[in-house]
């Protein structure tokens, strides 16, 4: 019973990370490589307002997820909107911006373990009689709010329908009026929200790091990569399939081989078929 | 209507660039200087890089780190520009070519000369037999999965404690002077870039850069485009080998941090800054980047900040590097015309 409850904590974490560098992949074919610099940038922005600024815990993360979002709409405006439609330009770009970010707060002082956002609540919780915080839980309940709230945004919001609109045939959007790039700005600033929110909930459980930047990064790719670019459905798959393969690695091997796992999963798939495992959801209208 | 006229830039070849294309760079001693003043620098200026530094050991040192970043970031270019396999794993060359090294000269007791050719050599199909399951992807997803490789190594080192695990190998041979380290490793370098300038300018290169611009008509012509692209990994690993086989010897150690990002981010700077597609930009990219960094060693990872800034800077304003914004101001002028 452990694995399947821990592992689908993981899988729902694994999807939170992920969710976001999917969506501006899926909306706008932005290859968003800041991604895992914008979650960690998020976490200490939310500690800074917490034990800098003394503000109240959920008014903290209400101004880290602002500030996330001004951050990728900043990206955007400023670089990504420049280079869009040149792939290899954008990959280095927002990699190199996520670089600068991630070394800058470690230049900054964030650095070692010492910065930690708190718990909602240090109770824990028995479903199954598998004992579970409820920090856990609170991840669980955020990424089930994060897809409803996304199927809903994106079926009944007219900017919701716009990033659909885009995502499956952006010409025929652009012709219907719909601005490109006003959908393209929308969709990183969500994606960098995105990325924070992941950040603000998974943070907790462990100290905030330069290191995951990095890992979260590989962890989006892999999910996305192994779910196939682009494809939500396949996001959300992929993220199960990875997240329980991690549990059991880290449960039944060494701690060290979970990265490996993550990495050759990569590899593999895109060798073997780059598309993704769930591929065939790449046709247009399954895409969002 | 606009009330100002409308004015664009207008670029003619200078008389002299006409002039020296064809037979008629010989006819006079202006032509040649002309064609090859920029070469000669380059070169004489490599060589003499040694000796205008011997009195400062350190920065004897930095110059010959400009070299091996130079040849790692030559294949990034050769790779990126010409075949159009933007890979984002310089590390991996790098990294295998230091490690084949280290077990060569350690194990087999080879001398440096023989331990770094026959790194370079194996290291390069190494790498080429090691990728070649993923030609078949282009651009993000080959990006992707390069930038994957050299992680994957770190990791597989460490969690399955092979190669020397995070230890790496330590007292592996030096050179016998000063002066055959340079000159070993300038002379690389410099056969390294010409030498594929000019296969790039035989047949070979123009299938090479057809692959690039149009990979379904080579296939038309009866060409296999997968064995064009695995020839130009092994070309591109026999750079990024080399340099990974002396750097260890230079160092007389290996350790996992040859697979460390920052030798695949470093190259992608030089190049983007020098300039794409010369295969001379790169090498002039790292003269600067480098000594760039070493200056602001003392700040920490804030020299990471200040080039991947620079990189992004350039990348969305000045992709065109500056050595093809000299290239132009050297072949051509440039007057305002009225439309």
């Amino acid at each position: 019973m452990d694995i399947v409850i821990y592992g689908f904590i993981q899988s729902v974490a694994l999807l939170l990370m992920a969710f976001g560098f999917s969506l501006v992949y899926g909306v706008s074919r932005l290859p968003n490589f800041a991604h895992g610099a914008l979650y960690v940038l998020t976490g200490f922005v939310a500690w800074a307002f917490v034990n800098r600024a003394g503000w109240p815990y959920p008014l903290a993360v209400v101004g880290a997820l602002a500030v996330a979002g001004l951050a990728g709409l900043l990206l955007y405006q400023l670089v990504l909107k420049r280079i869009r439609g040149m792939e290899m330009s954008e990959v280095i770009a927002s990699y190199a911006i996520g670089l600068a970010i991630l070394e800058g707060l470690r230049w900054w002082g964030f650095r070692g373990g010492t910065h930690a956002l708190p718990t909602v609540s240090d109770g824990v919780a028995f479903p199954f009689d598998v004992p579970v915080d409820h920090q856990r839980l609170l991840v669980v309940g955020v990424g089930a709010a994060l897809l409803v709230g996304i199927w809903a945004y994106t079926r009944f919001s007219k900017a919701g329908l716009a990033l659909r609109a885009i995502a499956q045939d952006e010409r025929a959007a652009m012709m219907l009026g719909i601005d490109s790039d006003r959908t393209g700005m929308l969709a990183v600033a969500l994606g960098s929200a995105l990325a924070g929110l992941a950040a603000v909930v998974i943070f907790p459980l462990g100290s905030i790091v330069i290191e995951e930047g990095y890992k979260v990064l590989i962890y989006a790719l892999a999910v996305c990569v192994v779910g196939g670019l682009g494809s939500w459905v396949g996001t959300v798959l992929a993220s199960f399939l990875l997240g329980f393969a991690q549990y059991v690695t880290v449960a039944y091997g060494k701690p060290h081989y979970q990265m490996v796992v993550m990495l050759l999963a990569i590899v593999v798939t895109l060798v073997v078929r780059p598309s993704g495992l769930f591929g065939r959801q790449k046709s247009l209208e399954e895409r969002v | 209507m606009n009330a100002q006229p409308q004015r664009r830039k207008e670029r003619i070849d200078r008389g002299i660039k006409a002039r020296a294309e064809t037979i008629y760079a010989l006819s006079s001693l202006e032509e040649l200087a002309y064609l090859l003043g920029p070469r000669l620098l380059f070169i004489v200026g490599f060589l003499a890089l040694p000796l205008i530094l011997a009195p400062w050991p350190y920065w004897h040192r930095v110059a010959l780190s400009v070299c091996v970043l130079g040849l790692v970031s030559v294949s990034f270019d050769f790779l990126a520009n010409q075949v159009g396999l933007v890979s984002l794993g310089g590390a991996f060359f790098f990294g295998v070519g230091g490690y084949t090294a280290a077990l060569l000269n350690t194990a087999w007791g080879l001398p440096p000369v023989l331990a770094i050719g026959l790194a370079t050599v194996v290291g390069a199909g190494i790498c080429a037999v090691l990728i070649s399951p993923c030609l078949p992807l282009r651009g993000i997803y080959f990006a992707i999965v390069t930038l994957m490789y050299p992680l994957l190594m770190t990791r597989i080192i460490e969690a399955a404690d092979i190669l020397g695990g995070t230890e790496g190998f330590r007292g592996i041979a030096g050179f016998s002077s000063v002066w055959t380290e340079a000159y070993g490793l300038i002379l690389g370098l410099l056969v390294g870039v010409f030498g594929l300038r000019r296969y790039l300018a035989e047949d070979a290169g123009l299938v090479i850069r057809a692959v690039k611009e149009n990979d379904q008509s080579v296939r038309a012509s009866g060409i296999s485009v997968a064995g064009v692209r695995f020839k130009a990994l092994y070309l591109a690993g026999l750079l990024g080998c080399f340099a990974g086989a002396y750097y260890v010897h230079m160092y007389r150690s290996v350790g996992i941090s040859a697979f460390a990002l920052d030798l695949s981010i470093l190259p992608i700077a030089a190049t983007v800054i020098g300039g794409g597609g010369t295969l001379v930009g790169p090498v002039i990219g790292s003269l600067i980047l480098v000594p760039l960094s070493e200056v602001l060693r003392d700040f920490g990872s804030l020299r990471i900040v200040v080039y991947s800034l620079v990189l992004a800077g350039f990348v969305v304003f000045r992709s065109e590097g500056i050595l093809v914004f000299a290239a132009r101001k050297y072949q051509q002028f440039e007057r305002w015309v009225e439309v």
